[in-house]
């Protein structure tokens, strides 16, 4: 499909949906090993990142993924704002200045994204933090002739199922050493949300 | 337990205003900003400016003050502040001297931090960081997120306001914090767990009879479970960890925090104190200066940490230097 500015609006649209509907999940995997706020903080953000879509005319796919990362730098808070919003960011100089955004276009995109989340982070694939989704997710993407939505969420979800067995070397479940392990990466089911959404809006074609 | 409030959302909001209101005179509350800032502010003189989750007070409003911070950078309940609010306050507070971020080892107050640092040294404003990183009860590995910051992040607030203070230069005072730093070890413990405001469950729950051992300040679970035990057995175990990772020889002088995590009342954090100081006396270790009561709490958690600050003759100046800070008086 081809990507228009409408296409992230309604990605971000169900992702905020995803995200409400499992704040308290959300928050409940943090609260095994993490400080209990992922739930919370995501659930303020995508509020604030769907009202601002809202209200706001975007002239390209790039200005609207631009202002996704700023504002989840802004209001998501913690780790999860600064790591997101590099994410982004990454998106967003991806597809500056190209007329037509495929979704291969989109695909290089999150390779670059999944870069930044590991640069800005400094963490790498195995180490149970949300690059243990984009890893396996934007490798399918790239790897595939033809990107299919319900292939995209099933190797999300299994990516983040594997988080489960993972021992924590980064973020706060680091802290829990081997009590990290038997829980799933709270980071990991957010980002599986987006990619599910991502899926959707795959799965429902251009808009016209 | 029920929390006195008006509305879970707007709980921090709501502290900082309270914060200024109480201590007027010393303290101001930048714009609408989540930034508790010194009343005066200096020219010519470096910025100590710190900051993190809400949920620690008195940390870290309670530390803005003269001889110590000069603004402390607010995030929601155990959420790191944003990078605009930090890139904010760099802004507010910097007047050519420079500023020194003191900055606690969690990943989401390193990635904030870090970026707000590079938005400012961006625009050409003298920024440096300081890591505080004295939890004991974990690895110093360059592979993880390494040891957490806790309550000895206090005594280098102390040391690098008192620097900055004293018109010393960003260098002399990254410098100086950086000494504090490498000597000061602590290590925590809870008997009961917190539940953040905007949440309706704790964030874990503990028996009766139980204690989690090395905790971090967020409510978070510690490295090991075990059997509650006697002030005497615990302090054994507290201080065995600290002297474990830490030279201390024979007259060396210290300064102690017994901190409480919250719920922990004073009178158990004396007799904590004094078990904890006996050890440290047997050993002909000299406890130059004793800090009880709540520094560094992690709202109502039951517990307390030990913090040892290893003294020489200027950290012990710095430490003795006078401090307007409201819940850091020297006079």
């Amino acid at each position: 499909m081809i990507w228009k500015e409408v296409d992230i609006v309604s990605w971000m649209d169900k992702t905020n949906e995803k995200i409400q509907a499992n704040k308290s999940e959300l928050t409940i995997l943090d609260r095994n090993i993490g400080d209990g706020d992922h739930g919370i903080n995501m659930s303020r953000g995508f509020q604030k990142i769907v009202d601002q879509l809202q209200e706001t005319n975007y002239s390209s796919v790039s200005a609207v993924l631009k202002d996704v990362a700023m504002l989840m730098i802004r209001h998501i808070g913690g780790a999860s704002g600064p790591l997101y919003g590099t994410a982004f960011l990454r998106l967003s100089l991806a597809t500056e200045n190209i007329q037509t955004i495929d979704t291969t276009t989109l695909a290089k995109g999150f390779h670059a994204a999944t870069a930044g989340i590991k640069q800005r982070g400094k963490a790498k694939s195995g180490e149970k933090t949300l690059i243990d989704v984009w890893s396996p997710v934007t490798k399918y993407m790239n790897d595939t002739e033809e990107i299919n939505p319900t292939k995209l969420v099933q190797v999300a979800e299994l990516a983040m199922e594997n988080t489960e067995d993972m021992l924590a070397k980064k973020g706060r479940a680091a802290y829990l050493k081997e009590r990290s392990i038997g829980h799933i990466d709270p980071g990991a089911m957010s980002s599986y949300l987006l990619f599910q959404s991502l899926a959707e809006v795959l799965e429902g074609g251009s808009t016209t | 337990m029920e929390k006195i409030m008006n509305h879970p959302e707007t709980i921090v909001n709501d502290m900082i205003d309270a914060m200024v209101l109480a201590h007027p005179n010393s303290l101001r509350r930048i714009d609408n900003q989540m930034i508790i800032a010194r009343k005066e502010q200096p020219k010519g003189k470096v910025c100590i400016i710190s900051g993190g989750g809400s949920g620690h007070e008195p940390a870290h409003g309670g530390y803005v003050g003269k001889g110590m911070l000069d603004a402390a950078v607010l995030g929601e309940v155990f959420t790191s502040p944003t990078v605009e609010q930090i890139y904010t306050a760099i802004k507010e507070l910097d007047n050519g001297a420079g500023v020194c971020l003191i900055v606690k080892n969690y990943t989401g107050d390193r990635l904030n931090f870090d970026m707000a640092t590079e938005l400012a040294t961006a625009e050409g404003i003298k920024v440096e960081q300081v890591i505080v990183n004295d939890d004991v009860s974990l690895d110093d590995d360059e592979d993880t997120s390494g040891r957490r910051g806790i309550a000895g992040v206090i005594f280098v607030h102390k040391i690098a306001g008192a620097k900055a203070e004293q018109g010393a230069s960003l260098q002399e005072v990254k410098e100086i914090a950086q000494k504090a730093v490498q000597s000061v070890r602590s290590i925590g413990f809870a008997t009961s767990s917190c539940r953040i405001p905007a949440a309706t469950e704790p964030n874990f729950t503990l028996e009766e009879n139980e204690m989690e051992l090395g905790i971090g300040i967020h409510g978070e679970r510690g490295i090991t479970r075990q059997k509650m035990g006697s002030a005497k057995s615990i302090a054994q175990q507290l201080v065995k960890a600290i002297l474990d990772d830490m030279l201390l020889e024979k007259e060396a002088e210290i300064a102690l925090m017994i901190n409480g995590m919250g719920a922990t009342t004073k009178m158990e954090l004396y007799l904590l104190y004094k078990e904890v100081s006996e050890l440290l006396t047997d050993r002909d270790i000299n406890i130059c200066q004793s800090f009880v009561g709540e520094y560094m709490t992690s709202l109502e958690m039951g517990g307390a940490s030990v913090t040892i600050l290893k003294l020489d003759e200027e950290l012990k100046a710095l430490l003795n230097a006078t401090s307007e800070a409201a819940s850091f008086i020297v006079r």
